[in-house]
């Protein structure tokens, strides 16, 4: 899952660091050729400094992103569905670990951006903060949030660092997969007994307002966005990112029947524009903020699994190990 | 203040949580999660084993055991190295300019060695000479 093309604002702005101009026009020279940038090469340290965080981000997210539908695995409905629910759930842990990897390329060890996540410090995609009530829910979660994880991580995989772009090629295999099992259980519960469609209107309805908060409300289309995207960090506007998602899965939901909670959800014949009420971007910052239904739920459990795994962590210890930089 | 949590997780309420106390923040330790190790996958036997990422792991065996659960659980997979990340040398790429010229040696190539024109042009001026 889940980059989600939100990266929240920084409270406080780091002092901006002025780069040696020559290297930066042979860096920017690189990036408009379209290779790729490796670890070890010369850098902005904005750009250095704005991957970390996004993809150190993108990491936490995909290891909250693990709780809500971890909860369903004991409750699966049958065998097979049990099955591909831990395989999902194991991906989304291992792509956690791919892009911490990633990060750690920059010079960030993997401890202390576990050390920003439990802390509260680092944030991770808003969507985990809500509750999976029912087995609907893990249907709305595997078909539409990976669906939206998808459009945003295809295009962070043409990015400009190849660390990154080559976690997410196969980050991206691996979520084909939960789309396609997410829609089998969605497309299941659409064609099933009342109880079951209404159950999955119910929880479509829940969720509609957090998906369409996936991707962030509009860039402000400030120098420094410009600039990231000229660096080939950012690579879609969010508006863009939303606007695909709503044109590739909309009628997926539409063709069985299901509705959106959004009367002014509709496609403009002449823009080609898909239009929408308000999605409530108050409570979106409000979750953020650590408000939302789950957030101290999410940190708490992520915090045990680190505190209760100290020991064994510690125990198998050896004294001559040491930490140098992952190479790729 | 903390409070308990109460989640829809029976799992989760059996663990006993507490919400999160500001300004008691839990620190990892530096090197908590171990060294890393490099990861070099094949696919299968006849073909060469390719890097693939790194597993973090406090030694080569339990290395081993992270990168069968990270790179080898889905598709084909014949065999697996893992190799200590500090028992890699690597260039820097700044000295990728040592390979620039490298592929102007064609006398290096087979590409390198075209005699076909040579050979035309001679058995071209050897039919006019034998011809009356
Ligand atoms: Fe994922
Ligand atoms: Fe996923």
């Amino acid at each position: 899952m889940y980059g989600g093309g939100y990266i929240p604002k920084e409270e406080t702005r780091k002092t901006v660091v002025n780069d040696d101009p020559d290297m930066l026009a042979a860096f920017e020279a690189r990036v408009a050729r379209g290779e790729k940038v490796e670890p070890r090469d010369w850098m902005p340290t904005e750009y250095r400094r704005q991957l970390i965080r996004m993809i150190e981000q993108h990491a936490h997210s995909e290891i909250i992103g693990a709780l809500p539908e971890g909860t369903w695995i004991t409750r699966a409905p049958g065998f097979r569905r049990k099955l591909a629910l831990m395989a999902k759930v194991q991906d989304e842990v291992g792509h956690a670990q791919l892009l911490y990897s990633a990060a750690e390329t920059l010079g960030k060890p993997r401890e202390a951006m576990i050390n920003d996540l439990i802390n509260g410090k680092s944030k991770y995609s808003n969507v985990f903060n809500y509750p999976a009530k029912t087995w609907a829910d893990v249907a709305v979660i595997g078909f539409l949030i990976d669906a939206a994880a998808i459009v945003n991580q295809v295009a962070n995989s043409k990015g400009s660092y190849g660390p990154y772009c080559r976690a997410l090629e196969r980050i991206c295999y691996e979520e084909s997969f939960h789309l396609k099992q997410g829609h089998s259980v969605f497309v299941y519960l659409a064609t099933g007994t009342p109880l079951q469609r209404s159950m999955l209107q119910d929880a479509l309805n829940r969720w509609w307002k957090p998906i369409m908060h996936f991707f962030g409300p509009s860039d402000e289309m400030s120098e420094h966005t410009l600039t990231l995207m000229r660096w080939k960090v950012k690579m879609a506007t969010n508006d863009d990112m939303r606007q695909q998602f709503l044109s590739l899965y909309v009628p997926k939901i539409q063709e069985l029947g299901l509705s959106l909670p959004d009367a002014e959800l509709r496609k403009d014949a002449d823009s080609g524009k898909w239009l929408f009420g308000d999605p409530d971007w108050a409570e979106f910052f409000a979750v953020i903020r650590g408000n939302g239904p789950c957030n101290a739920e999410r940190l708490a459990v992520r915090k045990a699994a680190e505190v209760n795994g100290a020991w064994v962590r510690k125990a198998l210890q050896q004294a001559d190990a040491r930490y140098v930089t992952p190479l790729a | 203040m903390s409070v308990e949590i109460q989640s829809l997780d029976p799992r989760v309420n059996r663990l006993g949580l507490h919400t999160h106390e500001p300004g008691s923040p839990d620190t990892l330790p530096p090197h908590d999660h171990w060294g890393t190790y490099q990861v070099f996958h094949q696919k299968k036997r006849g073909d060469r084993h390719t890097a693939v990422g790194i597993v973090h792991a406090p030694g080569p065996e339990l290395a081993m055991a992270y990168a069968k659960e990270q790179f080898g659980r889905r598709g084909e997979t014949a065999n697996l190295w893992v190799v200590d990340t500090r028992h890699v040398m690597a260039l820097d790429y700044i000295d990728q300019d040592m390979f620039a010229t490298t592929p102007e040696k064609t006398y290096r190539d087979p590409g390198g060695y075209k005699v076909n024109d040579k050979i035309d042009a001679y058995r071209e001026k050897m039919s006019h000479e034998h011809t009356p």
